[in-house]
């Protein structure tokens, strides 16, 4: 089962974390098969947010929201269960210092692929 | 698609309709067996399915397919362990026509002896305990906790959870929807903590049900019978862990509910006023929770493994054992907070014992305790904390400083008859 690991700190804090803790964390992850994806972001200030409203795009500098703890990475897992999953989370540097929201994947792939052969099969039920 | 009928909104009495026509001793058996063991029949369903909800059905279907075979063919020799499989095949049969389309009503649903489960004591009772701990799991918040155990492990309704908790049934419906939906969605694990984890996770279980017993202690004459209801479901709950999971902390907690719901005819007047502890008429305290208590924290203090629950039930006992107010050993309790306070250094804990220290050492003593946790800035939105300092201002015979802070204590007051308390003391003050 996938897990979204978000990873929030205040980024004024960042001093906090060196980056060979955090790499040493990531290592040990992926080396454990746990880890799918992992990445570090850029500050919040080089983010662009993206809009399209009524076919116009739009764009804005910044986040998509001003929060006093800032999105600063993020790791995709594989857990058995959400417990396994905090365990993992709980690991992640950042955690001493911000919060990480632990998120489980929604197989949106595979419902809408049943949601498909059910219509194909019984097109009068759904 | 076939409709699901949703159990949360059934009556713990009776099964309803079919139960009500069936033949005479089938049906009382099936009452009987319901009414006793539904609850540890549904605990190893969820293990067995792996979902709340597909419990729920398999128990429903279970039951109804018994209603129907059992006329006909007899009692099967264990028929706990029938209904559970036969909850179970029901259930994944189901399932599976569901996946395939072909709904075929006279398909033979005998369950096969030879899958049925031992369904010995050991199971259940490990599945009893792995619903408690999967229902007070810490990834749930506290009200999620506190409406799903009350559904799940104690089978009471959402009508009664919502009326108990003066909250709209459909408000506590979707709470306890979404915890399960959580449950399910986010994969939380159907299991009984491992030795590692289980001191957090006991934790998470003995602060929901102390809640529910919180509820049912403090509330107002108002709501007062329905709210004794969750007095009693927390005791019994506290009974269940500690048959279920011996902990010093289980048995110390079910000793604190048992010493403070021992003094339950004395806590209010007949017109729901505030009696403090002080003044109750000690023997109208019942000895038999009394001494089952008492009995209790010795089990939890002589393990030596003591925690907060078992000291706060040690300090609840000195009370308990003393006959008069005029004889309490308060040195005995400060004493006993002392400890509490190295488990639990907490502002609230800190205030309780000032309140004995100045039963001790005299109010001056007292107030000083009170006085540096405000200092420090805790407490400042704490009602009891200023109605404590009142007191003691006021057995100092600092008028204006007791004025001050019983209308602060009012500020912060939310329940009616701990208010009519502080207005009434607040208007003995001298002028």
């Amino acid at each position: 089962m996938k897990y979204l690991c978000l990873v929030y700190l205040d980024e004024q804090r960042l001093d906090e974390l060196p980056d060979e803790d955090c790499v040493a964390y990531d290592t040990a992850i992926r080396s454990s098969g746990h880890c799918l994806a992992s990445e570090a972001l850029q500050s919040v200030h080089t983010a662009t947010t993206v809009r399209v409203r009524a076919g116009k795009v739009s764009v804005t500098d910044g986040p998509f929201a001003e929060t006093k703890e800032q999105l600063a990475g993020f790791y995709m897992i594989e857990a058995k269960n959400l417990d396994e999953a905090i365990r993992l989370a709980a690991g992640i540097p950042p955690a001493r210092v911000g919060s990480i929201e632990v998120r489980p994947i929604r197989p949106i792939r595979e419902t809408v692929a049943r949601v498909g052969a059910l219509r194909h099969a019984n097109p009068e039920d759904c | 698609m076939k409709e699901r009928k949703v159990a949360s909104d059934e009556p713990r009495q009776p099964l309803p309709g079919a139960v009500a026509s069936a033949p005479g001793t089938v049906r009382e058996l099936l009452e009987v067996i319901y009414r006793t063991e539904s609850r540890r029949m549904f605990a190893t369903l969820v293990r067995l399915l792996g979902d709340f909800d597909l419990a729920e059905e398999a128990l429903h279907d279970a039951f109804r397919v018994a209603l129907e075979q059992w006329p006909r063919e007899g009692v099967p020799a264990n028929p706990r362990a029938w209904l559970v499989s036969t909850g179970r095949f029901k259930t994944i049969d189901g399932l599976r026509r569901r996946a395939r389309f072909d709904f075929v009503d006279d398909l033979d649903d005998r369950p096969d002896p030879a899958s049925e489960e031992a369904a010995d004591e050991d199971s259940i009772e490990d599945d009893r305990l792995r619903l408690i701990f999967t229902c007070c799991h810490p990834v749930l918040s506290p009200e999620a906790q506190v409406a799903l155990t009350l559904r799940e492990v104690c089978g009471l309704t959402t009508e009664e959870i919502a009326r108990a908790y003066l909250v709209a049934p459909p408000a506590l419906a979707q709470r306890i929807v979404r915890a399960k939906g959580k449950i399910r969605d986010a994969r939380v694990p159907y299991e009984v903590p491992s030795p590692a984890e289980l001191p957090a996770r006991l934790d998470s279980v003995l602060r929901a049900i102390y809640l529910v017993f919180n509820e049912g202690y403090s509330a107002s004459v108002g709501e007062s019978l329905t709210r004794t209801d969750l007095s009693a479901e927390a005791i019994r709950l506290g009974r269940l862990l500690v048959q279920l999971l011996p902990e010093p902390e289980s048995i110390g907690l079910l000793a604190l509910m048992l010493l403070q719901e021992s003094r339950r005819e004395t806590r209010t007047t007949t017109e729901g006023d505030l009696v403090l502890l002080d003044e109750q008429d000690r023997s109208l305290w019942n000895p038999e929770l009394i001494a089952e208590g008492l009995a209790l924290v010795e089990r939890a203090l002589v393990s030596g493994r003591a925690g907060p629950y078992a000291l706060q039930a040690a300090i609840a006992a000195v009370h308990s054992e003393t006959p008069t107010a005029a004889a309490t050993d308060w040195a005995q309790i400060v004493a006993l907070y002392d400890v509490l306070l190295r488990l639990d250094p907490s502002p609230v804990v800190e205030l309780n014992r000032a309140v004995a220290v100045a039963m001790h050492d005299g109010p001056a003593a007292g107030l000083a305790a009170v006085d540096a946790i405000l200092a420090r800035g805790e407490l400042a939105d704490y009602h009891l904390a200023h109605a404590a300092r009142a007191d003691l201002c006021r057995r100092l015979g600092r008028t204006e400083d007791a004025r001050a802070a019983y209308r602060r204590a009012l500020e912060l007051v939310r329940q009616a008859p701990e208010r009519r308390f502080l207005e009434r003391r607040l208007a003995q003050l001298p002028a």
